[in-house]
């Protein structure tokens, strides 16, 4: 098959890889009819994450076919068409009873890695380095999915791919920032970074009854999206963000903050984690200034959700304003699994039509054009999806 | 939670030595590690009071055959080195505690011992591991002393995530054999 495969920084490109098997009792076969590229891949092809390999396939946002499943997976058979979330989960452990799927104890073969990392094993991720687990991602024309039985979600012959593909990541992910905001009748949520998630987010925090949404990002067309989903938006320039937010709040200050930038910058090492956040730093958002205006700028008793992924320290974050104002921080990988069936039931009913994220569509072949075009945020890219089957498009 | 140490740290530790003494003090390395999982203790016991189970999750261990009584023989291979021996089971007290000690003339002198009891708000069991190996000489010995030197830890850390995932999903995590970029 077909498969974008990582090969350093900046450098990811398209081979001819042996088509995936069955591993495991519980895992099924996938063909692969939509993909996308997440915000989160472009950490990877900067080569801020660690414990790369080259030749990984990357990849975490796919849907398609279930061609072949494993003795053990009895809620599939051949022939399904299915998102598959991100994070996998066993469903038999500790947290992934307890609804917190993205802890799954047992998904994740770098166990010992990843304790080591964060002091506890968490779950493993499709394409995201071997801090992850390793797994092959499904930028490609066949994916292996482990623990099919908990997994995906079939999705009805009604709702096309488009509509569907971010169930995988992105729209739970904006969902899971705006709940955690633990949005009430009245409430006024500012949103930071208006890259998917961030849209998600905003037209999240409206699905669960807010008043008011604020969107703050220095990229015109983002804004121009987060207005079309009902925000009100304020360019991002420095210390200033704080002071228009509190004059549009009456003085108050949001009652929930969402920092959807976040930074993924995980080292194993405390000076290589420093590095990275120093090279995060760099980015065209100054990622710990986000946090750092969050907490500065939400209200007193407020909430700053954090869906944006933050690897290892953050310089400076000023925490006694955490103490002194009583803000609640909430965070984490999303538990996908959670959001599966009501979110696809709001799609069902056009609540919301995620494809409204998407402005480009390649083929799989032109995958490296589009990282590159994503990175650049060249020719107003927001949010690539990728046809892994389709015949390769003229540059 | 606390790895494996050598003797003499483990001798200035204040932790409760559990090990049965089968491998004199001052030799060898010892591995300590507790785990909860997710499963009630009597199913949890019952695996491992059946030691040929111990292959399904063990990196290293090929084999472990009962005589039908006390005595076990373990056969472990690495890097196409094989090193075999007889341990006797010494205490297996349902549910509570289960012990072994290899018998004299083993390549590898090692005792072990797991300790279960229920974990507090239904969690599940929660499994305390003891082991401690020392190569009792020769170049097969050899070997293995330095894979459980300097990777003891890894390994048995390894296995024991192994043992987690394998008692509480039916399957151990695994990537191998799956497709890559050419390189």
């Amino acid at each position: 098959m077909k498969a974008l495969c990582w090969f350093g920084k900046h450098d990811v490109r398209v081979e001819k890889v042996p088509d995936p098997k069955i591993l495991n009792p519980h895992d099924a076969i996938v063909k692969i009819t939509t993909s996308a590229i997440c915000g989160s891949d472009l950490h990877l092809y900067d080569g801020l994450i660690p414990r790369m390999e080259k030749g990984d396939i990357l990849g975490h946002e796919f849907m398609g076919e279930v061609v072949e499943t494993g003795p053990e997976v009895k809620n599939l058979k051949a022939g399904d068409r299915v998102v598959v979330p991100f994070t996998m989960s066993c469903g038999q452990c500790f947290y992934c009873q307890r609804g917190l799927w993205s802890l799954c104890d047992n998904t994740n073969p770098s166990a010992r890695e990843s304790e080591k990392m964060n002091g506890y094993v968490c779950a493993g991720l499709y394409g995201y380095s071997h801090l992850y687990g390793g797994y092959a991602g499904g930028q490609a024309q066949y994916a292996r999915v482990p623990f099919a039985n908990v997994g995906p979600i079939k999705i009805p012959k009604g709702i096309p791919d488009e509509k569907a593909i971010f169930l995988s990541d992105i729209f739970p992910t904006g969902y899971m920032a705006a709940e955690n905001c633990d949005i009430k009748g009245g409430d006024t949520i500012a949103v930071w970074g208006c890259g998917p998630v961030g849209q998600f987010a905003i037209r999240s925090a409206f699905l669960l009854g807010a008043e008011r949404v604020i969107a703050i990002d220095d990229v015109p067309e983002r804004l121009e999206m987060a207005r079309e989903g009902g925000a009100e938006t304020i360019t991002a320039d420095g210390d200033a963000v704080f002071e228009e937010l509190k004059e549009m709040t009456g003085g108050m200050g949001p009652d929930g903050c969402i920092d959807a930038v976040g930074m993924e910058a995980h080292g194993a090492t405390m000076d290589a984690r420093m590095d990275r956040v120093k090279q995060a730093m760099k980015l065209s958002m100054d990622r710990p200034t986000v946090l750092r205006q969050a907490l500065r700028s939400c209200r007193k008793g407020g909430t700053v959700s954090v869906p944006g992924v933050y690897g290892g320290f953050v310089d400076k974050i000023p925490f006694g304003l955490v103490v002194a104002k009583a803000l609640t921080i909430r965070s984490g990988q999303t538990h996908v699994q959670r959001y599966l069936k009501p979110l696809l039931e709001k799609i069902e009913k056009n609540e919301i039509d995620p494809s409204f994220v998407i402005t480009h569509r390649l083929a799989l072949d032109n995958a490296p054009l589009g990282y590159k075009a994503f990175l650049k945020k060249a020719d107003k890219c927001i949010k690539i999806v990728l046809k892994p089957h389709a015949l390769q498009q003229t540059e | 939670m606390k790895m494996a140490a050598r003797d003499e740290d483990a001798a200035r530790s204040s932790r409760p030595r559990r090990v049965a003494p089968a491998v004199k003090s001052g030799r060898g390395v010892r591995f300590q590690k507790t785990i909860t999982v997710n499963r009630p203790v009597q199913e949890v016991f019952s695996f491992w009071r059946h030691l040929e189970n111990l292959p399904r999750f063990m990196k290293f261990v090929r084999a472990v055959t009962s005589n039908g009584g006390n005595i076990t023989h373990w056969v472990v291979t690495t890097n196409g080195t094989k090193l075999e021996w007889d341990a006797e089971t010494i205490e297996a007290r349902p549910n509570e505690v289960l012990s072994w000690q290899s018998l004299p003339a083993a390549d590898v002198d090692n005792a072990g011992s797991i300790v279960f009891r229920p974990a507090p708000g239904k969690r599940g069991t929660v499994v305390n591991v003891n082991l401690k190996y020392a190569p009792t000489g020769g170049k097969a010995a050899a070997k293995l002393a330095k894979l459980f030197g300097k990777d003891a830890e890894a390994v048995m850390e390894e296995d024991l995530f192994r043992f987690k995932s394998l008692i509480e999903t039916g399957e151990i995590p695994t990537t191998e054999g799956q497709p890559h970029g050419g390189v």
